[in-house]
């Protein structure tokens, strides 16, 4: 018998362009929590599809109880004893509580093709009810909430014998009565020798569930200690160190008039209280992490995520965005976060893209002004330096990078003042990057202002003249760059929770 | 590369006129009654309608959606124009025509209310529902009869041939009427904004809302354009048949109609799809009938034949696709 229940050694997982995990190692112990924690990016995410089969680690190895596994697939996974409660849950919500936990593991009736409902029915009462869960296992899965699909998915784990439940960031959806309820529940699957890898963004949490806690950072393995022997400062640092170069060709300018002021967005459950102000001439950084509400702040300025209330105020007039529609009419621009499915119309020219978010100003009457429009997209392609083959390819046959500039050149027609560039770099290697910060520089320069939303710490960081940090739909706090306070450490001590 | 990829691009542009070609070239070899400059005529006759009611199902293709009431609403105008020559005695053909276009437009605007406004999930499901309820109406404001006896002026439109000459039939009004408004369809697809925002509601909706443009408004429009042209084509089912006749109600416009438009490149996943494309798929579909019509082809073979053609066209549409999104795959990496 092994000292670990399971056990990470070297692993080593690249994608195109970016070591996902690098030579991470990881012990869990049978029967403790081990909590992982680490900023966005730092490759957790990476590290649970490795150990549930849904990427295959190119070095390395995993062991289970000792024994090698060679897991290739989730089902690989599955007979190790390996079992994952993801953030989406995967139920189906027309289908009851039996039929979930038994969805691919229905029980037949002796020598029959026929299904045994009593018993699954009887053994899925039984396993809710360890978990602490006298629910009626009949009843569709849509008539219950969060928590109580959490335990379902939870039910299934324990019924493949699970020596291990990977847990990712399990309460970010409860309640606070849910969140006590599943606490007392992993603490039950522990006492029966359960191992569990608790993913969160709440250090408190961690404090109080966790036996020992690892920090990981750039997919590397940082420190690994017990939960005693550790604060909130020790954490907090170990996951940031990550280094700053050069690679931000940050240009500053003179910091204008006020150009956006939000006042007490809300938001029920999502954003609460948001306000602030962003300046011509300023890029201004949202920092956070995923699930803080950044995007949606972006998207309710916009008139794209709806709101309970809260005031506009554009260049200090107030402003009523209902729609895009108004929201472009004020002269705001959105970048989403996701290029593909929200920015570009793949299956058309990026000509057609790049003026259609103001067809008014490229026609005359209702005709298209072609002249017109051929200019703006050839001046487009020089200015942002869009490599395509011609004004009509098709915007799908674009690299990401190009993709975005095309995103970026469709507001700039538009003769946007305020640019949200909700995560502008996701996905687009390092050249394409370092140009897209250059046209944040262009359009600070021109007066514009600029609100950036990104994960990445040195990013925000790096180009921002100001950052304001967000946790739980809530601003946690704002620093300004050259001074002492405008450091990795300071944004991520607010965005775990922190007083900054 | 660049110059194959171009050569792939013609051929994919040019499949249907090249399939339209073959179809003809084949047939005359086959029979020669097939090339005579009346049956000629004849095919484009029976374009009229089929080419009409296509037109607006390609612009609602191209949006991602689909009409399955084209047929009903355009025999349901037929049938209003009947209910009002038979039972109201009105031989105006000013408040005819305008009573008839306004039914279209009407129907076809609350098709895209209820895709817009009540959120239903697929157009698939509002005009199903839309098309049994027209086929009803068509019956009810007829009183299930027959009507006949409307004026000339109503009539001319799908009944007149112009340079009419000896044995020659001359050309069919509906066939240039059909032109005319293709040349409109050209226009508007490809040379106006609100052109552009049809294709690109269809190729991403999201993108196009969070671009400012208001989606809704523009797939109303398509409907009620798509309820337009259907009037129009139940103004030239009036003339060529001399009838209002609402148990044509069921007869197979929608599939004809999507096919022609399927043929002629559009694709059911929208965002594509070109009039004059259509305009080769109404045509090949005519053609096909026509020649099983001169084989002395029962009903049930024609039936069956379009069948076919429909669910090769769809094959060669979702193959098409998927080709595409590898080639754009390799171009990407």
């Amino acid at each position: 018998m092994s000292d670990y229940v399971v056990e990470l050694r070297n692993v080593t997982k690249r994608f195109p362009g970016v070591v996902a995990l690098h030579d991470m190692s990881l012990q869990i112990k049978p029967g403790e929590i081990l909590g992982l924690i680490g900023e966005n990016g730092a490759g957790k995410s990476t590290l649970i599809k490795v150990l549930t089969g849904v990427h295959s680690a190119d070095e390395g190895e995993i062991y289970v109880d000792g024994a090698r596994q060679n897991i290739k697939s989730p089902n690989d996974a599955k007979s190790a004893g390996i079992a994952c409660v993801y953030q989406e849950l995967n139920i189906v919500k027309s289908l009851s509580i039996t039929d979930n936990i038994f969805i691919n593991k229905m029980i037949h009736k002796k020598k029959s093709k026929f299904l045994d409902y009593k018993a699954m029915h009887n053994k899925a009462h039984e396993v809710m009810l360890s978990l602490g869960q006298d629910v009626d296992e009949k009843k569709p899965c849509g008539n219950f909430g969060m928590g109580i699909l959490q335990m379902v998915e939870i039910a299934k784990a324990v019924l493949i014998d699970a020596k291990l439940i990977i847990m990712d960031e399990p309460t970010s959806s409860l309640g606070e009565k849910e969140v006590e309820q599943l606490m007392n529940t992993i603490r039950s699957l522990k006492a029966r020798g359960v191992s569990i890898l608790f993913i969160s963004h709440k250090l408190e949490e961690l404090f109080e569930l966790c036996d020992r806690v690892t920090v990981m950072r750039d997919g590397e393995h940082i420190i690994t200690d017990d939960i005693d022997n550790m604060n909130n400062e020790k954490l907090i640092t170990a996951m940031v160190g990550r280094t700053l170069d050069n690679q931000y060709p940050k240009v500053t300018v003179k910091r204008g008039r006020e150009a956006l002021r939000v006042e007490n967005l809300n938001s029920a459950g999502v954003l609460h209280d948001i306000s602030f102000t962003a300046h011509h001439g300023e890029i201004l950084g949202i920092a956070g992490l995923v699930g803080a509400g950044r995007t949606e702040t972006c998207q309710a300025i916009f008139g794209a995520f709806p709101v309970d209330g809260g005031n506009l105020y554009i260049d200090g007039k107030r402003a009523v965005i209902k729609s895009p529609k108004d929201a472009v009419k004020n002269k705001i621009a959105l970048l989403t976060e996701d290029r593909k499915g929200q920015g570009l119309v793949l299956s058309q020219g990026i000509d057609t893209n790049l003026v259609l978010a103001d067809l008014q100003r490229f026609s005359k009457g209702p005709w298209l002004n072609k002249v017109k429009i051929k200019d703006a997209g050839n001046k487009n392609i020089d200015d942002l330096k869009i490599k395509t083959p011609g004004l009509k390819t098709i915007a799908g046959q674009l690299s990401g990078g190009n993709q975005q500039k095309v995103v970026i050149g469709k507001w700039i027609n538009t003769n946007a003042d305020i640019y949200l560039f909700d995560e502008p770099t996701r996905g687009i290697d390092v050249g394409a990057k370092v140009e897209v910060y250059n046209i944040m520089n262009k359009l600070v320069a021109d007066g514009k202002c600029v609100i950036m939303v990104s994960s990445e710490l040195p990013e925000v960081l790096g180009m921002s003249d100001r950052v304001i940090i967000m946790r739980e739909g809530r601003i946690m706090g704002e620093i300004e760059r050259e001074t002492e306070r405008f450091s990795q450490e300071v944004v991520m001590k607010a965005a775990w929770g922190g007083k900054i | 590369m660049e110059k194959s990829l171009n050569m792939k691009k013609i051929l994919g542009k040019l499949g249907p006129l090249l399939a339209l070609l073959v179809l003809s070239i084949i047939l005359s070899v086959a029979s020669p009654n097939f090339l005579t400059i009346n049956n000629i005529m004849n095919i484009l006759r029976q374009t009229g309608v089929n080419g009409l009611i296509a037109s607006g199902m390609l612009v609602v293709l191209i949006t991602a959606g689909i009409d399955l009431s084209v047929g009903a609403n355009a025999v349901l105008c037929a049938c209003v124009m009947g209910m009002l020559s038979d039972k109201f005695g009105i031989a105006n053909p000013v408040v005819l025509l305008g009573a008839c276009i306004l039914t279209g437009v009407g129907v076809g605007c609350i098709n895209g209310l209820l895709l817009t406004k009540l959120h239903l999930p697929h157009p698939f499901v509002s005009t199903l529902g839309m098309k049994n309820v027209l086929c009803g109406l068509a019956l009810f404001v007829v009183s299930t009869k027959t009507i006949s006896g409307f004026p000339n002026s109503v009539t001319w439109l799908g009944s007149a041939n112009v340079f009419k000459n000896g044995s020659f039939s001359g050309i069919p009004v509906a066939f240039l009427a059909m032109l005319l408004l293709f040349v409109c369809f050209h226009l508007l697809l490809n040379y106006t904004a609100l052109g552009r925002t049809i294709y690109c509601v269809g190729g991403n909706p999201e993108a196009t809302r969070l671009s400012g443009i208001n989606a809704d408004n523009v797939l109303i429009f398509v409907y009620s354009l798509s309820g337009f042209v259907c009037a129009i084509a139940g103004i030239v089912i009036v003339g060529r048949s001399g009838v209002a006749n609402p148990v044509s109600a069921i007869s197979p416009y929608d599939t004809d109609a999507i096919a022609a438009c399927i043929i002629g490149g559009a694709s059911f996943m929208g965002g594509k799809g070109t009039i004059w494309g259509t305009l080769i798929g109404a045509l090949i579909i005519s053609i096909i009938r026509n020649r099983l019509t001169l084989l002395n082809a029962a009903s049930d073979v024609q039936y069956m034949v379009i069948g076919f053609v429909i669910i090769a066209a769809v094959f060669i549409d979702v193959t098409r696709h998927r080709m595409e999104a590898k080639a754009r795959r390799l171009e990407g990496k």
